[in-house]
């Protein structure tokens, strides 16, 4: 379990994150949606150690990890996996480099173990004779899954998506976010994700967390969202004009 | 010159950053191998014509201008020797790869920057800037010592050939010139500049690129900071340099 206990954040005197509270589950699909620039990219950046929150508390299990130095947050964060807004390949590295990168950072594996093992996190991801391919190469979708791949590769105990199916058309992304649930599953790890998505929430949405202006407004599960009455977040849930004609044909 | 401390005071914390204990030997060590094909392998063809032809005109101009009787002709080579061994192969060199090394780091790293390669190295656990900046200067300290030599040599070539083709020393005039009061000293004051002026231009290039903040824009600016700072420092440094070792 993954919590934040009053976290506030500010850059340059602008308020981004403000007294923010939240507790993420073991073995599910935990998402932080919002609009565009209300903060949740930060949030997520703030809850991995990218950026130093200025008050509060971050808790992994019951390690404090806010507070820890760089080489006890490294121990922690050998054991996260994130899958960025723009899949952050290593533009000089294969396929197959980005996802041993880590096993080769940070294992003592021998060569032919570690391609046994990347083998395998690209076949779950299904991604399949692309191991010489550079990112240049690889299709928006295709990148998401190596970036998962590389996620996965040391079997974490924590994934973060930011913005996993942002680019993405509408059955690619379906498969990203499926992908995801599939592997929080099968790994019991706790994932967060990012996204301004509505399919998203609807497809692997357990724990929604809804974020405006650096303020946590709402909290709850995909039934939830639909019957809502805040009002923040029904502007949101139902922007487009689809969803405004299925919730008026439901009301 | 708050903001002068200001950015200095980063700078020097990104170097404790850079200069602290690799995560992983043999990883550093192929990233150093790849760095010295990149940055100094690949440098070797610009650097040789250049110097070429510098050492050419270097011949062309010491000729016109010691053409009274009194000089005798071999000091035209004496003075080409000097010039590219004391100026040109070391500071000369290291402005033209300000411009070509600097940028390419500067842009390379600002690049990783802005497309998060290098939040992912740290969501990793990977000190970034050790792993980014250590092999880059690393391989720049071991190879541009050896650009340096190479542009010597090429550049008193290329003098020798313009001085005999253009008929203003003979060749035999010349190699007496090259050889004709040499002090050994002058080799290592260029090298001892050179890894100065490697350590600059990587780290100042590093530094530019690793602080990008924004988008493709940015990048290309940090790229012309990099070249701009570096050579201004080159020549600060080629200054005190030559106080401190010739004086």
């Amino acid at each position: 379990m993954i919590r934040v206990n009053n976290i506030d954040k500010s850059f340059n005197g602008n308020k981004v994150l403000d007294d923010i509270s939240i507790s993420f589950e073991t073995g599910k699909t935990n998402l932080i949606i919002g609009r565009s620039g209300s903060g949740k990219t930060v949030l997520l950046k703030s809850i991995v150690g990218l950026h130093d929150i200025d008050n509060g508390e971050i808790w992994y299990e019951d390690v404090l990890f806010n507070k820890l130095d760089f080489n006890d947050k490294k121990e922690v964060r050998k054991q996260m996996g994130m899958l960025f807004q723009g899949s952050a390949l290593f533009d000089s590295m294969t396929t197959e480099q980005n996802v041993r990168f880590p096993l080769d950072m940070f294992t003592s594996k021998s060569m032919e173990e570690k391609t046994e093992l990347v083998n395998h996190c690209l076949k779950r991801v299904n991604i399949i004779n692309a191991n010489k391919l550079f990112p240049a190469e690889l299709s928006g979708g295709m990148k998401k899954r190596v970036a998962i791949a590389r996620a996965i590769a040391l079997n974490p105990r924590y994934l973060f998506c930011d913005e996993p199916n942002s680019g993405l058309d509408p059955i690619t992304a379906i498969l990203i976010d499926e992908l995801i649930k599939e592997i929080t599953e099968e790994y019991s790890m706790t994932t967060i994700v990012n996204t301004h998505d509505m399919n998203s929430v609807m497809e692997i949405g357990e724990k929604i967390v809804f974020i405006n202006e650096g303020v946590k407004c709402w909290e709850g599960s995909k039934d939830d969202i639909l019957k809502s009455d805040c009002e923040i977040l029904n502007d949101f849930v139902f922007a487009n004009s689809l969803a405004k004609q299925l919730r008026s044909s439901l009301k | 010159m708050i903001k002068f401390l200001s950015l200095f005071g980063q700078y020097l914390i990104l170097l404790k950053k850079v200069f602290s204990k690799p995560e992983k030997a043999p990883i550093y060590y192929r990233q150093t191998m790849r760095e010295m094909v990149y940055l100094g392998l690949n440098s070797v063809g610009i650097l040789a014509v250049i110097s070429f032809f510098m050492g050419s005109a270097i011949t062309l101009q010491t000729a016109y201008n010691t053409e009274n009787p009194i000089y005798p002709s071999y000091l035209i080579g004496l003075g080409c020797r000097d010039s590219i061994i004391l100026e040109f192969s070391s500071t000369i060199s290291a402005l033209i790869l300000a411009g070509k090394v600097g940028s390419n780091i500067a842009s390379e790293i600002g690049t990783m920057r802005i497309t998060e390669q290098i939040d992912a190295l740290e969501m990793m656990g990977v000190n970034s800037a050790s792993y980014i900046i250590l092999p880059k200067i690393i391989a720049t300290l071991i190879f541009n010592p050896f650009l340096t030599l190479l542009s010597i040599t090429v550049g008193i070539f290329g003098g020798g050939i313009a001085g005999t083709l253009s008929g203003v020393i003979t060749m035999e005039d010349f190699i007496y010139g090259i050889q004709y009061a040499f002090v050994p000293y002058y080799i290592t004051y260029s090298i001892i500049k050179t890894l100065f002026f490697a350590f600059i231009i990587t780290s100042v290039s590093s530094f530019q690129g690793y602080y990008v903040n924004g988008g493709s824009l940015e990048v290309g600016r940090a790229s012309t900071k990099a070249v701009v700072y570096s050579s201004v420092l080159i020549l600060l440094f080629n200054v005190i340099l030559t106080q401190l070792l010739l004086s």
